[in-house]
């Protein structure tokens, strides 16, 4: 974290940190980490980049999935040190300034998202299948997402943002 | 020219949706993504066990961790009168355990420290010395003589009962028995499942010494509420109490209680004059916050040779955990489990209800659905298969025979509520010509000639939403109406705000379309916020249905409000006597001289700028609704199955689903909600619960142990639309956020049935696992009660 200075309390002082450098949506950013810190929290916390949402803590629901590499990956059971020297995708990433990934499109389009608390997790998900397959099936999409819970949307309609999203992605690369 | 209402996003626009913009960007704003400068961090401590007496706590050893300013126990909160609170339906709940541990995962002790790190870290050196008791794990084992008091904490408690309840007309219903040619019985248990919306619960207290003021950023869905209960728990002036709720990662019910951890957090920031922020974990959220379902249920059904049912008998033995903690409306104990039924023209029923504290988490909450009508449209459609089957007749022929006539309407259902509107033969006709259902019989015979089976279920229900009206319906009192505010600016831009709270409906989106509707403001140029209560008009929030037909009438009425305040600027402005002036959508005219007119934006500016004489100024009101009956949408589920008969395994071959929830404002968002409802129901009916063993375990306390359906395993929907309006909701519209979770378990479950019932077994109970099916057919029995535990020696 960048100020002009930092605090030293009672805890900090005798808590041996790491130094980490992760690269996060293109900009290169390092934090004195504790290495018991999930990435999830660092991205939070640390970087104030809210969109990445903890559901489970177990790795089952997915609201915390981040792009590690370009993979999707649990940033609620991936350590903070274990981002070290990678590069991490999150969903403020997926948008320029002036335009919406055609994943964030889709799911407004075709209303992927109710609460919105899954969607960050799913739009990652989405964009790494799409990454690797541009034409998926059906089956293709549901599988890929099957790493990510809905509560209130249910499936259906999520698979249909991302074929839109796929259609687009294919006809602007064509 | 009159406005084109579908452009401007009015009523029966599938408009895309406000609040995606910054959802899709990962700019909403849920409780755990606020920040304030200062903000300390707590963790609760919970019991590991269901019942014990607590011999003593020993927070030394947390008190000496480095970061750690407050250690907070039950002695502590009782020093302020806070180790006990009140609940939504007139019980206590412990705040944090002063005397015993009712059941595994209450609230034992509390660190507030610099990290969420720490805190956690303090709470393991927290030392609770447990002395344990037997637990009670289900109502039969609450009610045996000699069971272990679990409530000794309450005067006049001297067993484990909840309460005892009946509805109905008992002698009606014992005539229509005995008149009956056939008697149908049926016995089922619907089993204890979470809400489990993907965010869990959590608070952050704020409380400002220097201006008296308390600001509580919290998940709840009924923020008003909240504010009404901390003014009489805390003691605190009720102007001084603001709570926010702002964007929630889903509620289905699990939000609207009161919980332990909003209350710590409070008196924690009180006493350290800092923020305190407390973000549950999911095993916190799975294992001590608001279950729904888990109830007993048993009943008889008087038919008549030719089909026409004669009477009812429904007895119900509910769950509801160490404390009854769930929001019903006061006069109701089981909610509205009396609401069975109600879509078929029944002359006489009765009911019973029992209620039982037992060593589990607080239960009974309405999880997506309107105050416990899950259960009763379940055990509904499941005794109307079985007497239909007992008597020998088509399932469907057997519901058309019943089911209440569109000609029929005003309707007294068998239980006394008064019904208003449907075409409900219509709904059943579309849903059986759309899955093609004769055939599918004929498919089905073959198909048993070849070893295959494969199975075709109904569900047809109505279920009553949108409490109130007051006359009927009240939490602790309050009664259940609910409120709009609209501000129209100078030049012509709005903002909306109601007493209800969006969890992921789209209030957003759909409130400003009624405005759209009612005054032509175009959609885009109404703002809507809701969830802060220094702000936003009184109401009862968001659960049971009821935003549409109680808000959302309110938004209406508001509207008309405007509405007739700008006819008055409108006469004043093109120099004619009101009575002279016409409306169209967005523009009053002369009658005689359509051409000179003045739209809605031009009185706005005169609102502020050229008011008539004597007229307040501004363009700005409040409207209070209190519905005259609940809205009644009807719907029929149907879905055909396959079940191989080697593994149990069972696949949805397809699933219609006919809504009629009057008229719709948002088609995208109504199809949004039925979906996502069915994905529940499917859930439910496939996997979906929560058990727990002889200690009192929970079993299901994280994501690895409680199954929820991903997109592989979730079928498909094909839905279709019947539109009957609301004859009394200002815009016709009727409930809809929870008709496919109340009666879509009942379709899967009937259609798998429908596939094994040849072989002689009548019922298995939810969740249908493939073990379970299996054994079914296996043992050619029924499968009762929840799945077993695993009894592993330890």
């Amino acid at each position: 974290m960048t100020s002009l200075y930092e605090e030293i309390t009672e805890t900090s002082v005798d808590i041996p940190v790491r130094r980490v450098t992760i690269t996060v949506n293109g900009e290169k950013r390092s934090a004195n980490v504790e290495p018991r810190l999930l990435l999830a929290h660092l991205l939070r916390q640390g970087f104030n980049l809210t969109g990445t949402h903890t559901g489970c803590d177990t790795t089952n629901c997915g609201a915390c999935t981040v792009l590690v590499d370009g993979r999707p990956a649990k940033s609620c059971t991936m350590l903070a040190v274990q981002a070290d020297g990678h590069d991490v995708m999150t969903v403020e990433g997926l948008a320029t300034a002036s335009e919406l990934h055609p994943i964030q499109e889709g799911f407004k389009e075709e209303h992927g998202l109710q609460c919105g608390y899954c969607t960050p997790g799913m739009m990652l998900a989405a964009k790494a299948l799409l990454d690797e397959n541009p034409d998926p099936s059906e089956d293709d999409i549901r599988w890929a997402l099957s790493g990510n819970l809905c509560r209130c949307t249910g499936y259906q309609n999520i698979v249909k943002s991302v074929l839109w999203a796929a259609e687009k992605m294919r006809n602007s690369a064509g | 020219m009159s406005l084109d209402e579908i452009k401007i996003g009015g009523m029966g626009a599938s408009r895309r949706r406000v609040e995606d913009n910054r959802f899709i960007r990962g700019r909403g704003n849920y409780v755990d993504d606020v920040v304030l400068p200062g903000m300390l961090h707590m963790e609760i401590l919970r019991s590991p066990v269901a019942h014990a007496r607590i011999r003593s706590i020993d927070v030394s050893k947390a008190w000496e961790i480095p970061g750690v300013r407050l250690v907070l126990t039950g002695d502590m909160m009782a020093t302020r009168n806070l180790a006990w609170m009140p609940t939504l339906s007139y019980d206590t709940q412990a705040v944090l355990a002063t005397d015993k541990v009712r059941f595994q995962g209450q609230e034992v002790a509390a660190v507030i420290a610099d990290d969420p790190y720490i805190a956690k870290d303090a709470c393991e050196a927290i030392v609770v010395d447990y002395e344990t008791l037997p637990v009670i794990v289900n109502p039969d084992q609450a009610k045996a003589s000699g069971a272990p008091l679990i409530r000794d904490d309450k005067e006049n408690q001297p067993d484990n009962k909840v309460f005892d309840w009946e509805v109905g007309d008992r002698p009606a219903t014992e005539k229509a028995f005995e008149e009956a040619d056939v008697v149908s019985e049926i016995e089922l248990h619907y089993p204890r499942s979470h809400p489990s919306p993907l965010e869990p619960c959590g608070s952050i207290a704020d409380f400002d010494r220097s201006t008296g003021k308390l600001t509580v950023y919290m998940t709840t869905q009924a923020p008003h509420i909240i504010r009404a209960a901390v003014a009489l728990v805390a003691e605190l002036p009720e102007h001084m109490i603001r709570i926010i709720s702002p964007d929630l990662g889903g509620g289905f019910g699990n939000k609207v209680p009161v919980y332990p951890g909003y209350v710590i957090s409070i008196l924690a920031s009180i006493l350290t004059e800092r923020p305190v922020k407390w973000i549950e974990d999911k095993t916190g959220n799975l294992i001590s916050t608001g279950f729904g379902r888990d109830v007993y249920l048993k009943g008889q059904m008087a038919v008549r040779k030719d089909g026409k049912i004669l009477g009812v008998r429904m007895h119900t033995i509910s769950d509801h955990g160490a404390f009854f903690a769930d929001a019903q409306p006061s006069k109701f104990k089981i909610g509205l489990m009396h609401s069975a039924f109600a879509c078929y023209d029944i002359p006489a029923a009765h009911l019973t209800a029992e209620g039982y504290y037992t060593n589990k988490a607080p239960g009974g909450v309405a999880y997506r659905c309107s105050f416990r009508v899950t259960e009763a449209m379940f055990f509904q459609e499941r005794m109307i298969q079985a007497a239909a089957d007992d008597l020998g007749m088509d399932q469907a022929e057997f519901r058309k025979v019943n089911l209440v006539r569109d000609d029929d309407f005003p309707h007294r259902t068998p239980f006394g509520f008064l019904t208003d509107s449907g075409q409900y033969g219509k709904c059943l006709d579309v849903a059986l010509e759309a899955i093609g259902y004769e055939q599918f019989l004929k498919d089905q015979e073959e198909a048993r000639k070849n070893g295959r089976y494969i199975g075709i279920g109904i569900s047809t229900m109505t279920e009553p939403l949108g409490a109130g009206n007051s006359r009927e319906y009240d939490i602790l009192g309050i009664k259940m109406f609910d409120s709009a505010e609209l501000r129209v600016h100078m030049t012509g831009k709005a903002i909306l705000r109601t007493g209800a709270k969006t969890q992921g409906q789209g209030h957003e989106t759909t409130w400003a379309q009624i405005v759209a509707h009612e005054l032509g403001i175009p959609a885009d140029d109404v703002v809507v916020e809701e969830g802060d209560t220094d702000t936003a008009p009184f109401g009862m929030g968001t659960y049971a249905s009821r935003s549409t037909p109680v808000a959302g009438a309110a938004v209406a009425m508001v509207s008309r409000k405007i509405r007739a305040k700008s006819r008055k600027i409108a006469a004043h402005l093109l120099e004619v006597s009101e009575e002279d002036i016409e409306w169209e959508l967005g523009r009053f005219y002369v009658r005689s001289s359509p051409d000179r007119g003045v739209t809605i934006q031009e009185c706005a500016m005169a609102a502020y700028s050229n008011m008539p004489d004597g007229m307040e100024p501004g363009l700005e009101n409040t409207a209070y609704y209190d519905p005259p009956n609940l809205t009644w949408p009807f719907a029929a589920y149907v879905t055909t199955v396959e079940v191989d008969p080697e593994t149990g395994v069972w696949d949805v071959l397809r699933m219609v689903a006919v809504d009629d929830c009057g008229v719709r404002i948002n088609p995208m968002i109504v199809e949004g909600q039925i979906m996502g409802g069915l994905t529940e129901a499917y859930a439910m009916a496939s996997m979906q619960f929560i058990t727990f063993d002889a200690e009192g375990n929970c079993v299901g306390s994280n994501y690895m142990d409680y199954l929820l359906p991903t997109a592989w395993e979730t079928p498909g929907f094909e839905l279709h639309e019947v539109v009957t309006p609301c004859p009394h909701h200002p815009i016709g519209a009727k409930g809809i956020g929870e008709c496919a979770t109340v009666g879509g378990p009942a379709a899967f479950v009937n259609a798998v049935m429908n596939a094994v019932g040849h072989l002689g077994v009548r019922n298995i109970d939810m969740p249908l696992l493939p073990d379970r099916v299996h054994a079914a057919i296996a043992t050619r029995s029924d499968i009762s009660g929840a799945p077993p535990v695993r009894t592993d020696a330890p």
